[in-house]
């Protein structure tokens, strides 16, 4: 049996006891420096920092609302897919002949593996007592350079997805190409809402293309395939109200407008 | 009175001791912007933290108008961004804080990283920060499925398309993870449950252990 400290004194019949601890911050007047309390000094200027970001936060949640984009749609053959930012490093490695196919033990396994395991074990990979950073050339030129190949991965993936988008016929928000300044849309166009809600009233452009010269880069056909089927964010025949001769009629002067030639 | 209430409970539950465990610890001038400005990239960790909590507790309030089911979620998403009073601050703030929450935490990583603060005695915290920074990308990862929007279906049809190229277990990462043949009713199911309870639940879990061992050890020393 351990021996029992019987002059301590508990509260009732629990294992509190009864001797009050005072509540008081200790001082920390004989550590180096200007050391300070956490709770409440610190704690507050933390505080200031972490207001002023979340001031910024909301700022950009008002300004950039989250996108939402049309119903997830299976069958949609033509949507071309983007990992979210953080991903698009592996995704991109991913692309490329020497880490895919019959290589893609090099890109799902040998070149993750290898990067995401040394960082993981980097305490024991680099082992010097050294803190500084030019004490340890490996380490920290090692993640110099995994953060330069993250970082042109990422930009790699990023332009070869707008090089897509563009090329799979320009549903993809395109920034406003302004009309010259005596065009006026013609009423085929102007009556429907529609069409401008997008597009802007004059053609001018917005979430969609600016349409004022669309005749110069498809045809007919082309055009009412686009307002049937839609596009990358072109909505599919939906947007269009009106009469199957009004929309051959639109899609014949949207065809008509080659620019300022 | 409130002094009183402390007493109180103080003399019942002794909670002075852990309060002052919370509460007393020092803060060295090294790691003060206040006394030396380029100490701001300490900060990285707190606000890393600081939008974890946001994002708790956006998403706290996205799952009361959230229906993880493949008829309702697009439409229960559209409902909360255009109709609910708000909706669109707290699903803005919840979006926008997945990403800024990466960038901190990546932010953080590299200001150990260089300063070589995870070296001895702070492996495991490293250890345990770096299965913080894959949970996080978990919660990412799943999260972008649940608007199930043109976006979110493809987007997570290419992330298990590559898990899928895993040699030998390819198959059975791509099953785990769809719950069935293809991406549809069980994914987004399943995606809801890791992302709002297994991985949450693991990241809480995490968050102590990173938190306890920082205040055991206390913050490296200046370089």
């Amino acid at each position: 049996m351990a021996k029992h400290d019987k002059d301590i004194e508990y509260v009732g019949d629990s294992q509190v006891p009864a001797k009050r601890v005072p509540n008081v911050a200790p001082s920390y007047d004989e550590y180096p420096g200007k050391t300070e309390l956490f709770w409440p000094n610190f704690l507050l200027k933390e505080w200031m920092v972490a207001a002023v970001v979340l001031f910024a936060f909301l700022m950009l949640t008002v300004m950039h609302p989250a996108p939402l984009e049309q119903v997830a749609d299976p069958t949609n053959a033509g949507y071309i897919p983007l990992p979210d930012w953080y991903f698009l490093f592996l995704y991109q490695l991913l692309k490329y002949k020497w880490a895919s196919g019959t290589w893609v033990m090099f890109g799902i396994i040998i070149i993750p593996a290898i990067s995401f395991g040394a960082l993981f074990f980097a305490p024991w990979l680099d082992r010097g007592p050294g803190r500084r950073p030019s004490q340890r050339p490996v380490a920290v030129g090692t993640m110099l350079l995994a953060l330069v190949a993250i970082v042109y991965l990422s930009w790699a993936a990023m332009a070869e997805h707008e090089a897509t988008l563009a090329a799979s016929g320009g549903g993809a928000p395109v920034a406003s190409n302004k009309p010259p300044a005596d065009f006026k849309a013609g009423e085929a166009y102007t009556k429907q809402v529609g069409c401008a809600g997008c597009h802007g009233a004059n053609m001018e452009g917005g979430l969609g293309p600016a349409l004022w010269d669309e005749g110069t880069r498809m045809d007919k056909q082309q055009i009412l395939d686009m307002i049937n089927n839609g596009g990358v964010t072109m909505p599919k025949g939906g947007m269009f109200q009106g009469t199957e001769e009004e929309k051959q009629a639109l899609a014949e002067y949207l065809a008509s407008l080659k620019g300022n030639k | 009175m409130i002094r009183k209430m402390y007493d109180w409970v103080d003399e019942r539950l002794n909670v002075t001791p852990m309060w002052r465990d919370i509460a007393d610890h020092e803060v060295p001038e090294h790691v003060n912007p206040a006394h030396h400005f380029s100490a701001f990239v300490y900060c990285f960790g707190g606000l890393t933290f600081f939008i974890t909590v946001i994002q708790i507790l956006s998403g706290m309030f996205l799952t009361m108008y959230y229906v993880p089911d493949i008829v309702n979620a697009y439409k229960s998403v559209e409902y909360l961004q255009n109709e609910v009073a708000f909706g669109v601050i707290v699903r803005g703030m919840h979006h926008w804080g997945a990403s800024l929450v990466i960038v901190m935490m990546f932010l953080h990583t590299l200001r150990v990283f260089f300063q070589g603060a995870y070296k001895h005695p702070r492996e495991l915290n490293w250890v345990v920060g770096m299965l913080i920074f894959f949970m996080m990308l978990g919660l990412g990862f799943t999260g972008y499925l649940l608007p199930w929007d043109n976006k979110a279906y493809f987007a997570t049809k290419v992330g298990i398309g590559m898990a899928g190229q895993v040699p030998l277990i390819g198959g059975f990462i791509t099953k785990l993870l769809q719950g069935g043949d293809i991406v549809g009713a069980e994914t987004l199911a399943r995606f809801f449950a890791v992302h709002v309870f297994f991985l949450p639940g693991a990241l809480f879990g995490l968050l102590g252990a990173h938190f306890i061992m920082i205040r055991r050890q206390g913050i490296s020393g200046p370089l």
